[in-house]
């Protein structure tokens, strides 16, 4: 199962908080989170990869970003 | 985009907490008041006194240091290409939240930076301060995992993100042309403490410089105090702990080494012994912080990379200050003012308030 999460314009913590809440229920698969700054992305990237998830790619997205993190 | 930036790894913020713990322990060598090498609280409350919003005599000073956060973070932004304008988000809930978190930390006597400051001064009424921080943070974490949220920013104007880096700068300006005048309390427009704790400062020039390396520092490397906290609480992730404690050992180990270092309860340099008000005033500030995301250092480096919230919230924070002094909300040696009491029992049903009304569903 694969899904979104769009973070843009969300402040400390909620990012994070929306991405430890999909990953509860998303036990694999892959989950693409956009975010617009670059606070979001690194916590973003370090709460999934403390939960054993693997951050993919991270792209550029307008004046954000795009990551994708996978889990098997 | 830089995928190695040191400074938001783990030693990377780890580094930054030493500097600052550091640099803070410097400041107090070099004139700064005791325990109170860096206090954001303590100096924006000074500043709202150098501009007159409030007239407490003894605390009237143009703090450069605070100038300094906010440019250094600017220019740290704009140099690695992270300005990114931005606002919108409950502008006037911020503004409430930053002028509780300063009436609440003014009972305290600090910030959270100047709490763990105090702490590794040796003052050990800190402890009662550091206590209601994290317990104030904890019920911030309550409201958030039941969906508290202040709504989405939308990217803006480079002019909206680069008013709170230009008022710095035009603040700064204002520390030159009207420099302090030996035993004068007016210079021009700006007022200086004669005695107390707005008398005593580093010079302009260190405390700037030092206020433009933290300022860059903590912008790249996202340092916060409320965050180690609420990370913990929430998530059990340690990363921006480590900057924390980092602060306070070298702090410590800074403060040793210049005698800085006093162990107990009375006698400390402004503070207070009514334990419970010191719980109970970081309470409130933690509870106000964690609503609005960040300790009062980081809305400060926010707003430097172009985050106007973070800016109202400094802008409240300045205000709570003014009606702290104004309405004898705020501490001194001698206890908890007139109706500071009050204040913070306002302030916890605002805070509450706030944080149960501002749930959403589906963001």
């Amino acid at each position: 199962m694969n899904s979104t999460i769009d973070a843009r314009g969300l402040s400390c913590p909620q990012p994070v908080i929306l991405v430890m809440g999909k990953i509860k229920e998303q036990a694999s698969g892959a989950i693409e989170i956009l975010v617009d700054t670059d606070t979001a992305r690194e916590n973003v990237s370090r709460a999934a990869k403390s939960k054993g998830w693997k951050v993919d790619r991270t792209e550029q997205d307008g004046a954000g970003y795009r990551i994708v993190i996978l889990k098997e | 985009m830089r995928m190695n930036n040191f400074l938001a790894s783990r030693w990377g913020i780890i580094s930054v907490g030493a500097v600052i713990g550091l640099l803070a322990a410097v400041l107090q060598k070099l004139g700064n008041p005791g325990n109170m090498g860096i206090c954001v609280a303590c100096f924006e409350r000074d500043i709202a006194g150098a501009l007159g919003l409030h007239r407490a005599e003894a605390v009237q000073y143009l703090r450069p240091e605070i100038l300094g956060f906010v440019l250094g973070a600017f220019l740290a932004a704009l140099l690695f290409r992270e300005f990114k304008p931005r606002a919108g988000s409950a502008p006037i809930v911020r503004f409430i939240l930053g002028a509780f978190a300063m009436i609440g930390a003014l009972v305290f006597l600090g910030c959270p930076w100047r709490a763990m400051l105090r702490l590794a001064g040796g003052d050990l009424t800190a402890v009662l301060g550091i206590a209601g921080l994290v317990f104030g943070v904890w019920v911030g974490t309550l409201f958030l995992k039941n969906g508290y949220t202040l709504g989405r920013a939308q990217a803006t104007s480079k002019t909206a993100g680069a008013i709170m880096p230009f008022m710095a700068l035009g603040l700064l300006l204002f520390l030159f042309i009207y420099p302090q005048i030996q035993g004068e309390g007016v210079s021009g427009v700006l007022f200086y403490s004669v005695k107390g704790p707005g008398s005593m400062h580093a010079s302009l020039l260190v405390s700037l410089a030092i206020g433009l390396v933290v300022g860059g520092m903590a912008q790249q490397s996202r340092f916060c105090t409320m965050g180690a906290l609420r990370d913990l609480v929430l998530f059990g992730q340690t990363h921006l702990l480590g900057g924390v404690i980092a602060l306070v050992l070298f702090a410590f180990l800074a403060n040793l080494v210049f005698g800085q270092f006093n162990l107990g309860f009375t006698g400390q340099p402004v503070a207070h012994t009514m334990h419970f008000w010191n719980f109970a005033g970081m309470t409130l500030a933690g509870l106000a912080f964690s609503l609005a995301g960040g300790c009062p250092g980081r809305q400060l480096f926010l707003s430097g990379e172009g985050d106007g919230d973070a800016a109202v919230f400094v802008i409240g924070m300045v205000a709570g200050a003014a009606f702290a002094h104004n309405f004898g909300l705020a501490s001194s040696a001698a206890g908890i003012g007139p109706l500071g009491a009050a204040a913070v029992g306002t302030g916890l049903v605002v805070c509450l308030l706030i944080g149960w009304g501002m749930r959403a569903k589906g963001i």
